[in-house]
């Protein structure tokens, strides 16, 4: 594999660079960790700024949010040349570095914001099943009640008041969750791909975007599986949320790409020829067009022309679809295309994606399907749907 | 309120208790460290001199380097290696650039003499920079500035997350196949820190490489600084390089 | 008091849990970090040492002079004074702690080992002699004209 990666080598590259470091691995984290994200700045707008419509979508974003929250680590640790290490960057975190603040954030935002806000929401029910259910799961339920069995009318009270709080904290520690992600990648000065000062901007924003469409699928296919009629003013709402989002992502990235052209300064054609060449399919194709305009174009079409409920419901799938395909080809841009060109500007390479190795392909599809399955166990655990069980008295 | 002789001595006992175990730790914590009694950290300063204008690009370095460090045979990793730069017309934005195998079996002719064109070669390695940027995204401190100037990495320590790889303008860092860990020029460090000087300036043949030590007043790098046109490499990513090249063409990457 | 924590007992409870968690990870922190750490900088002090612990395959020059002092004063007179012995002769600490010892030192093949530095090559500098190997002399041994330690002098026969 090493030789053929020597013979695709196109013009000069410093020899340590010919290999890629971070592999698909690499680009599945941002990817997850932004779905986290958007899903939770999406619940957020119902709890905090009162945005009634989304409602029926609230626990099952943060059910969503919390089944990837779970994966997210996993590629992180396969791709580690000694994952047994990990702890250390709990022990002796280099404060300079924007990568060990990663364990920090994430315990941060797990154990204190989703763990706790989903516990909050959820109390009441958790309560009641752990009256009614027998055997091991109603031993769960009984160790998620922490031992009190109080759901009065007051106590629920005071959860929806810290529920609130803990929503508002939320926010901005899903904007560092991601936020720090994009600042990893944008503050590499070796790297001109990668070193701006709006990409940590760019990164939240996309996050958010993909959050937003991965809820709206996740919603319409839940509903269609348990045969529920689709809330239309729901969904209609979170995609206009969704095309807000994408207007502001695109945007910001649109001035950079401006900026960059424009200063052409001595990294320009070396990027600019990569990505006519080597990154055509999956940024200019696959990002741009088919993953931002054509979406955008379709849910904008629905803002100012009135479609049919079937009309609208076949845009929604159809962009979401297209959204979350397009916002995972920008990670891949970014990471992989960041390795792709020499930093003496003279060269390129290429990445050579393995299937079944440790950080190939298919582990990659395995971490990407993981999460639902985490979620489907998560919803039958903790039903997203307001069905009161039969309560003791 | 007074303080009562059983209030004060139970006071001191605590005390007690907590300093003595922290004097416990700190002594842990220095233990384990011992340095070679002759070498003092404090009285080098390393960095080298590398003078393109003798460089011959026979690869002696290159060679001497893998033998002494350990450095796998495999064709991506080098600590260090050597630049072969063609600019047609003398001056380029796109100099032609190659480095077969690194420059260890030497370098086959590509060009005939008189075709107009500016050659040399260019040896390159980690620049054991002041103000690091490898050092500055470690997440865990694997690798570090010790305070003689040498970049070291802590091959016990690494995570192999390969963030420092990313961060180094230079390209002078790879993982190592074996252990997993980041690899990259120690300055021999085993090596200076007993007198003797660098693998890859010990082989060089026409002294193109040459180990200072920047705090030695006696070194003759403070002569030849002052008396050369010096550059480092990349100098407007102010990594604080101390890898100081003499006749370094202003088209060399 | 009683009054505030009414309907909270399980925010208690959860901050209860927190705290244990916390108070766990400052002992996990306690015991876990290596000896040494931060002693002079953000990073393990031992690591010092083991980068000091690699053995040695290049004697150095020094000490190959210390017992072949004719090749030394040969040297030293010629236009090859510069070049260390290990240059030519290869990695020999082994040699030079005990001479009798496995590998031994071999004479490298001249012909092959002058051209490495002497093939002429249009990025060497023009002042380094080079020559054309098959112009200068082809198929007679470096050394039947050039010492190899005192190349500028007629070989001793």
């Amino acid at each position: 594999m090493q030789e053929s990666l020597l013979q695709a080598v196109q013009g000069y590259m410093y020899p340590n660079e010919i290999e890629l470091q971070w592999s698909i691995l690499i680009v599945l984290y941002p990817f997850t960790t932004g779905l986290v994200a958007g899903a939770f700045i999406l619940a957020s707008l119902e709890r905090v700024f009162n945005v009634q419509a989304v409602k029926p979508t609230y626990r099952l974003a943060l059910l969503t949010a919390l089944a990837f929250l779970l994966v997210a680590p996993l590629p992180l640790q396969l791709h580690l040349g000694h994952p047994e290490r990990s702890l250390e960057m709990y022990l002796t975190p280099h404060t300079t570095s924007a990568m060990a603040m990663f364990g920090f954030i994430y315990l941060w935002y797990l154990m204190a914001v989703l763990l706790v806000e989903i516990w909050l929401d959820y109390r009441k029910e958790i309560v009641l099943l752990s009256r009614s259910t027998t055997g091991w799961i109603g031993k769960i339920y009984k160790v998620l009640t922490l031992g009190v069995d109080n759901i009065s009318e007051g106590s629920l009270k005071v959860d929806d008041r810290v529920g609130r709080f803990i929503t508002i904290i939320g926010i901005p520690s899903a904007f560092l969750l991601h936020g720090y992600v994009g600042f990893i990648f944008g503050s590499i000065k070796a790297n001109p791909w990668w070193s701006t000062p709006v990409m940590p901007i760019v990164f939240l924003f996309s996050a958010i975007v993909s959050g937003i469409a991965l809820v709206l699928l996740m919603y319409m296919a839940t509903c269609f599986l348990k045969g529920i009629e689709i809330d239309m003013p729901c969904v209609d709402t979170i995609a206009r949320y969704l095309l807000y989002a994408f207007l502001i992502d695109f945007s910001i990235e649109l001035m950079d790409l401006i900026h960059r052209i424009y200063e052409a300064d001595e990294s320009f054609q070396s990027l600019d020829f990569m990505v006519h060449t080597r990154l055509y399919t999956s940024q200019i194709l696959i990002q741009i067009v088919f993953g931002t305009i054509v979406p955008i174009g379709f849910l904008a079409f629905t803002q100012l022309v009135k479609l049919s409920e079937g009309a609208r419901k076949g845009i929604y799938v159809l962009a979401g679809t297209l959204t979350l395909i397009g916002i995972f080809a920008m990670r891949w841009n970014v990471v992989i295309g960041g390795q792709l060109f020499s930093k003496s500007f003279l060269g390129y390479t290429t990445y050579k994606m393995a299937f079944a190795t440790k950080e190939g392909l298919l582990p990659a599809i395995v971490l990407l399907l993981l999460p639902f399955v985490i979620l489907w166990g998560l919803v039958k655990l903790l039903p997203p749907w307001h069905e009161e069980p039969a309560a003791n008295a | 309120m007074t303080i009562g002789r059983r209030e004060f001595l139970i006071g001191a006992g605590k005390l007690l208790i907590v300093t003595a175990p922290a004097a416990a730790y700190l002594e842990a914590m220095a233990a384990g460290t011992e340095i070679e009694p002759a070498y003092k950290m404090a009285d080098h300063y390393w960095g080298m001199i590398v003078d393109i204008e003798k460089c011959i690009g026979c690869g002696n370095c290159v060679r001497a380097d893998k033998a002494e460090n350990g450095v796998p045979m495999e064709p991506f990793y080098f600590r260090t290696w050597v630049e072969r730069y063609h600019i047609e017309g003398g001056w380029s934005e796109h100099p032609e650039v190659d480095s077969p195998n690194g420059g260890y079996d030497g370098f086959p002719e590509k060009y005939a003499v008189g075709d107009a064109g500016k050659s040399f070669f260019v040896p390159k390695l980690c620049n054991q920079c002041a103000h690091s940027p490898c050092t500055q995204v470690c997440p865990v401190g694997a690798t570090f500035e010790t305070p003689d100037g040498a970049v070291l990495v802590d091959k016990t320590y690494c995570l192999g997350c390969r963030y420092c790889v990313q961060a180094c303008p230079y390209g002078c860092r790879y993982i190592h196949p074996q252990t997993n860990t980041v690899d990259k020029c120690n300055l021999c460090y085993h090596r200076i820190t007993k007198g003797l000087t660098t693998a890859c300036c010990e082989a060089c043949p026409t002294g193109a490489r040459q180990l200072v030590d920047l705090k030695n007043p006696k070194d003759p790098v403070h002569e030849y600084l002052r008396t050369h046109k010096i550059q480092v490499l990349k100098p407007q990513m102010a990594t604080g390089a101390k890898v100081y090249y003499n006749g370094l063409d202003g088209s060399v990457r | 008091m009683q009054k505030f924590l009414k309907d909270k007992e399980h925010l208690v409870r959860l901050a209860a849990l927190f705290a244990a968690g916390f108070v766990l990870f400052l002992a996990a922190k306690t015991l876990l970090v290596p000896k040494g750490f931060g002693l002079y900088g953000h990073y393990r002090a031992g690591a010092l040492a083991d980068n000091r612990a690699r053995p040695i395959s290049f004697a150095g020059r020094a000490a190959c002079g210390e017992c072949h002092t004719d090749k030394r004063d040969e040297i030293q007179g010629g236009k090859h004074a510069g070049i260390g012995c290990e240059a030519c002769h290869g990695p020999l600490a082994k040699h030079a702690e005990d001479p009798s010892s496995d590998p031994k030192p071999v004479k490298p093949d001249p012909r092959k080992l002058c051209l490495t530095c002497h093939l002429a090559n249009v990025a060497k500098p023009v002042k380094f002699p080079q020559i054309d190997p098959k112009a200068h002399f082809e198929g007679n041994p470096c050394a039947g004209c050039h010492s190899p330690h005192a190349p500028d002098k007629e070989p001793k026969t």
